[in-house]
């Protein structure tokens, strides 16, 4: 069924959504199942409705950045595999999917979730870099939420690999019990705008009509430690209150399923 | 390895545990997951559709595409992502083996793209591909003359042996690693690679071993199938 964007608008207006859904209600279920691939330090799939994304957590030793010579280094990469879904293409990394990666990272790094500095091994030597990589499987929209989710499951998920002093070698047959020290635990959530309305959790149609998208990542204790806005229209002031609001009302309902 | 028995404590002729679904990507016009112990790989098919670049359209037949790609988390050290000469290669094989079943003279110009993702990897992930992306074609609702199962075989110090694992293709005493393809119905060979050393009584009863583990696979692959469209 190919519906257009004053469809979906006569719809929005009576507060209402393809699927039956409210404008603020994400879809159901949303599952998230970890160690999906036991040869990586932690991993997790998590599905939101017919999206699904998986994201892994490897490891290894490395020299620090001058700036920061006691903290270990995060990395986030992100593909939209054209395995999940015809309207992504192979060839070097999209925008889009830079884009992702990038949202993500933001809203892992500046939230201070993982402790850096409890992943020095040796100041100016040696500290352990994460390399979280995020693939989607299937797109039915809303990757941004899906993947930041993902990443942070698999984060919780990843454990330490023994690091061999003398060889200087990590040895990934073997896990130690150490997690990777996490610290905070934030939560993204995105708010399309579609002519004056407001909606979570777009499903792959909705999106295509978006005149604007704000992803907000947020604490538990009310806090907002990222925003990425997207789209071309622009928002007021009060969009962004709204869209604040929304995003601290989700903080909770899926900080609870990790 | 002693006698009768392999590193994991499996019989020269036994695959590891095996699991295979058909529909797993909505998305997709045809999709399948097929898993062989810890090697699991995802393919996802689209098309027919419209051919791009250009210069390589065909106006006499449709042109099967593959991508084969390893997850970077799927294995010990890290994966860089992006294409590199071993996928490349993989991505050529995996079309020749499956392009003897396909018949894509009804739809000139277009492309028929498979692509082949390794969520995990424990040795065998070509023919776990393969397998996978057979079925995923069937589920596209392409005509297919017939299946293709794949699976690796080889000699492990001195024993022929069937779906070799990590440990297994590792093995310090040498390992030779010999993945095939078949389509079951005729049983001829559509993939045949082969790395080590190997006479040719052992080449030949390694294939042998391995047509007899094709055709359990190809068991699998039918009932996932049936299984999709009850």
């Amino acid at each position: 069924m190919i519906n257009t964007k004053e469809q979906i608008m006569t719809l929005l207006n009576k507060e209402a959504r393809l699927d039956n859904r409210k404008l603020d209600e994400y879809r159901k279920p949303i599952t998230i199942e970890t160690n999906v691939s036991p040869k990586a330090e932690g991993s997790a799939k998590v599905t939101i409705g017919e999206t699904i994304v998986v994201a892994g957590v490897k490891m290894d030793v490395g020299t620090p950045y001058s700036d920061n010579p006691d903290q270990g280094n995060l990395m986030v990469n992100a593909e939209l595999l054209p395995l999940s879904s015809p309207d992504f293409e192979s060839g070097p990394p999209s925008i889009g999917s830079i884009e992702l990666a990038r949202v993500v990272d933001r809203g892992i790094r500046e939230s201070k979730c993982i402790d850096l500095q409890k992943l020095c091994i040796k100041k100016e030597e040696k500290v352990w870099n994460i390399f979280l990589d995020i693939y989607p499987l299937n797109n039915a929209g809303n990757l941004f939420d899906a993947a930041a989710l993902a990443a942070l499951a698999a984060l919780k998920d990843a454990k330490i690999p023994e690091y061999d002093e003398k060889k200087e070698r990590v040895e990934y047959g073997k896990k130690t019990k150490k997690n990777v020290p996490l610290a905070k635990i934030p939560i993204s959530c995105t708010i399309l705008k579609i002519g004056d309305k407001l909606i979570v959790d777009p499903t792959d149609e909705e999106e295509k009509f978006m005149d604007a998208r704000l992803t907000v990542a947020t604490l538990d204790n009310g806090e907002i430690c990222a925003l990425q806005k997207g789209g071309k229209a622009s928002l007021s002031l009060e969009d962004i209150k709204s869209m604040v609001d929304i995003a601290l009302k989700k903080n909770k309902e899926l900080n609870k399923l990790l | 390895m002693t006698k009768n028995k392999r590193l994991d404590g499996r019989k020269f002729d036994e695959l590891r545990e095996m699991e295979a679904k058909v529909g797993v990507v909505k998305r997709a016009d045809g999709s399948a997951m097929f898993r062989i112990g810890k090697t699991k790989a995802i393919a996802a098919v689209y098309g027919p559709r419209a051919l791009h670049p250009t210069f390589m359209r065909n106006p006499k037949a449709g042109l099967l595409r593959c991508n084969y790609n390893m997850m970077s988390f799927s294995t010990g050290e890290r994966v860089r992502p992006g294409p590199s000469r071993r996928s490349k290669e993989i991505s050529l094989v995996t079309e020749n083996s499956l392009n003897p079943v396909l018949d894509l003279k009804e739809f000139p110009n277009t492309v028929v793209d498979v692509f082949i993702e390794m969520t995990q990897a424990d040795a065998g992930t070509r023919c776990a591909g393969i397998t996978a992306a057979a079925m995923a074609l069937a589920d596209a609702g392409l005509i297919m003359k017939d299946l293709v199962s794949s699976i690796s075989v080889g000699k492990v110090g001195k024993d022929i042996v069937v779906d070799l694992d990590k440990e297994e293709e590792d093995f310090e005493g040498g390992a030779t690693d010999l993945p095939i393809a078949m389509t079951p119905r005729d049983g001829n060979i559509t993939l045949l690679q082969m790395d080590g050393e190997i006479s040719k009584d052992e080449l030949v009863k390694a294939i042998e071993l391995g047509k007899e583990a094709c055709m359990k696979i190809f068991e699998l692959q039918k009932k996932a199938l049936k299984e999709n469209y009850k």
